[in-house]
């Protein structure tokens, strides 16, 4: 009679974890095992080749490129967006009765597909022809499209994302700092704390960690990027905008190479390991303080 | 003094406003310009991108739905993003509940799983996952696409699910079971009402990502009348370049919904994103 009584909880969390596991763990597996052969996608003969592709990819220039992309992407990312996203926010603070106005007209960039804000920007920014670099060329400036340069091109396709991403952490930096005990804020205003001492001994102590995990979710999130620079250049001009995500995709569907995309793929979650596992080691070092 | 003060107040805040309508005029700018030309014929878009229109040309709205296929387009994105809503929330709920107590061995396992399957990057098993899926005939299929971005969101849902159960009383659960309730009945009758706004919450987070993904869409779901709304736009960006006042009125076709949209749950939004990010 006891043995009888089923415990209906793992039914209930199965499908989540089917789910996670045939379509996640499992092809992240394979991905880690193909990298390691030569598989074409397409052939039923895998070749196991050890780590050749891993040295193939240590002598590719344009891996380096890539690699070198992202840590501009990361260093972009972790200054611009963050540096306007908290002076937005800091600003919004102050303001009880425009804050949600403003935060919806900032957040509109945010909630618009990657796919749609790349052609915006593609045509009626950046064009020389329709956009408003045509505009300022027929004013007499002697501008062409930044996405046309291997100097300009990656800047402009972070620009592009970063226009797209900061009023996302303004949202995420308003609701923390909101969070901030008002007789503190209070007790800084009666000792003559200035604007910029209030964030700075005030507040910013307060939102550490949202600020410390923001740093870690751009980084990772830097080494996943992709939409916007295929949609805007494919990787190009001659791979001055290719960026890891890219570069494998590019090898599992352009070459036919899967075997060295599932080793690019490797790297890409190598980088998001280290910097999770930062992130851990400095979560772990406040809470003990 | 008084006088004094309230004078640099009121610069202050003058400051403050120039600087946010600033932002807000660099957020949304390229925005107004593409409702702009959208009225527009393409000669007019050459001859000044920034002039307004002098004509209001709809005809561009009307060529633009029918060119990119926006009736078919529009019913695909629904449909995947309906499908990908559904799973998420049927399979999160569930597993956020059995995750919110210790009612299985090995719950810690699972949310050290889902964990880390958080943070994997979508290279790490796309592109095994593609050739399976193509050996089984699934490109070109829109709940199979469902699955895989289900899957994808799966793990902050759960998160949320989670934190959510977390925040229902334990009395009210306790008082059904003396009452004799099943774990079935339990979940439909006392936590669905208390956590049906965090539903509403992960709904719209998980749609708004379903909606705009681009990756996973565009790598499965090929074959013209298998397009997304946002998938037939690309397409029309090659094959319509040259009339970029059709382009534009097409781009305001796809936005118009989501601002609409975004509007009307705006609040939904903001908490998903806040949730969201506090939630690591």
């Amino acid at each position: 009679m006891k043995t009888k009584k089923m415990n209906w909880n793992y039914l209930l969390i199965a499908p989540a974890l089917l789910i996670s596991v045939s379509i996640i763990l499992i092809p992240g597996i394979m991905t880690i095992l193909y990298s390691f052969t030569d598989w074409n996608g397409l052939s039923p003969k895998i070749n196991f080749i050890g780590v050749r592709n891993f040295i193939e990819l240590f002598q590719d220039k344009i891996f380096f490129r890539a690699i070198l992309n992202n840590v501009i992407w990361v260093v972009m990312f972790l200054t611009i967006p963050v540096c306007v996203g908290m002076l937005a926010a800091m600003l919004l603070l102050g303001r009880k009765k425009t804050r949600s106005i403003y935060q919806v007209g900032f957040l509109i960039p945010y909630i618009l597909a990657p796919a749609v804000n790349a052609m915006l920007w593609l045509n009626i920014m950046f064009s020389p022809i329709s956009g408003v670099v045509a505009a300022l060329r027929n004013l007499g400036l002697d501008l062409s499209s930044p996405l046309a340069s291997m100097k300009t091109a990656i800047y402009a396709c972070a620009g592009v994302d970063i226009w797209h991403y900061w009023p996302y952490l303004t949202v995420i930096y308003l609701a923390a700092l909101r969070q901030t005990p008002a007789d503190q804020v209070e007790a800084a205003r009666v000792e003559g704390c200035n604007a910029w001492q209030l964030f700075r001994y005030v507040y910013l102590p307060n939102i550490m960690s949202t600020v410390s995990l923001m740093f870690i979710m751009i980084t990772i999130g830097s080494f996943l990027a992709f939409d916007y620079i295929k949609l805007l250049t494919g990787g190009g001009p001659a791979h001055a905008t290719e960026v890891l995500g890219t570069y494998a995709y590019s090898f599992a569907f352009s070459s036919m190479k899967v075997g060295k995309a599932a080793a690019v793929g490797l790297f890409i979650s190598f980088f998001g390991l280290i910097a999770s596992g930062i992130y851990t080691r400095i979560s772990r070092k406040e809470s003990m303080e | 003094m008084a006088a004094s003060s309230k004078s640099k107040k009121i610069t202050s805040n003058v400051v403050v406003h120039v600087v946010l309508l600033l932002l807000a005029f660099i957020c949304l700018a390229p925005i107004v310009l593409v409702v702009f030309n959208s009225f527009k014929e393409n000669s007019e878009i050459v001859r000044n991108p920034l002039a307004l229109p002098n004509i209001l040309h709809l005809e561009n709205y009307i060529s633009a739905w029918t060119t990119g296929q926006f009736a078919k387009g529009f019913w695909n994105s629904i449909q995947l993003t309906g499908i990908t809503i559904i799973i998420v929330l049927v399979c999160s709920t569930l597993a956020g509940y059995v995750l919110s107590g210790k009612r299985i061995k090995g719950s810690g396992g699972v949310l050290l799983y889902f964990m880390m399957a958080m943070t994997v990057p979508i290279q790490l098993f796309l592109f095994p996952l593609y050739y399976a899926f193509a050996k089984l005939n699934l490109i070109g299929n829109i709940p199979a696409t469902s699955l895989i971005l289900a899957a994808v969101q799966m793990p902050l849902a759960v998160f949320l699910m989670r934190t959510f159960f977390l925040n229902v009383p334990k009395e009210l659960e306790e008082a059904a079971r003396i009452d004799g309730a099943s774990t079935a009945q339990v979940i439909w009758n006392v936590m669905r009402p208390v956590v049906s706004p965090g539903l509403i919450t992960v709904g719209v987070l998980v749609g708004l990502q379903a909606w705009n993904e681009y990756l996973i869409s565009s790598t499965f779901l090929q074959g013209e009348k298998n397009f997304t709304a946002t998938l037939g736009f690309l397409s029309m960006n090659g094959s319509y370049g040259a009339n970029m006042g059709l382009l534009m009125a097409a781009a305001v076709i796809l936005i118009g919904p989501v601002i609409i949209f975004f509007l009307i749950m705006q609040k939904y939004f903001v908490d998903g994103m806040v949730s969201g990010a506090v939630k690591g």
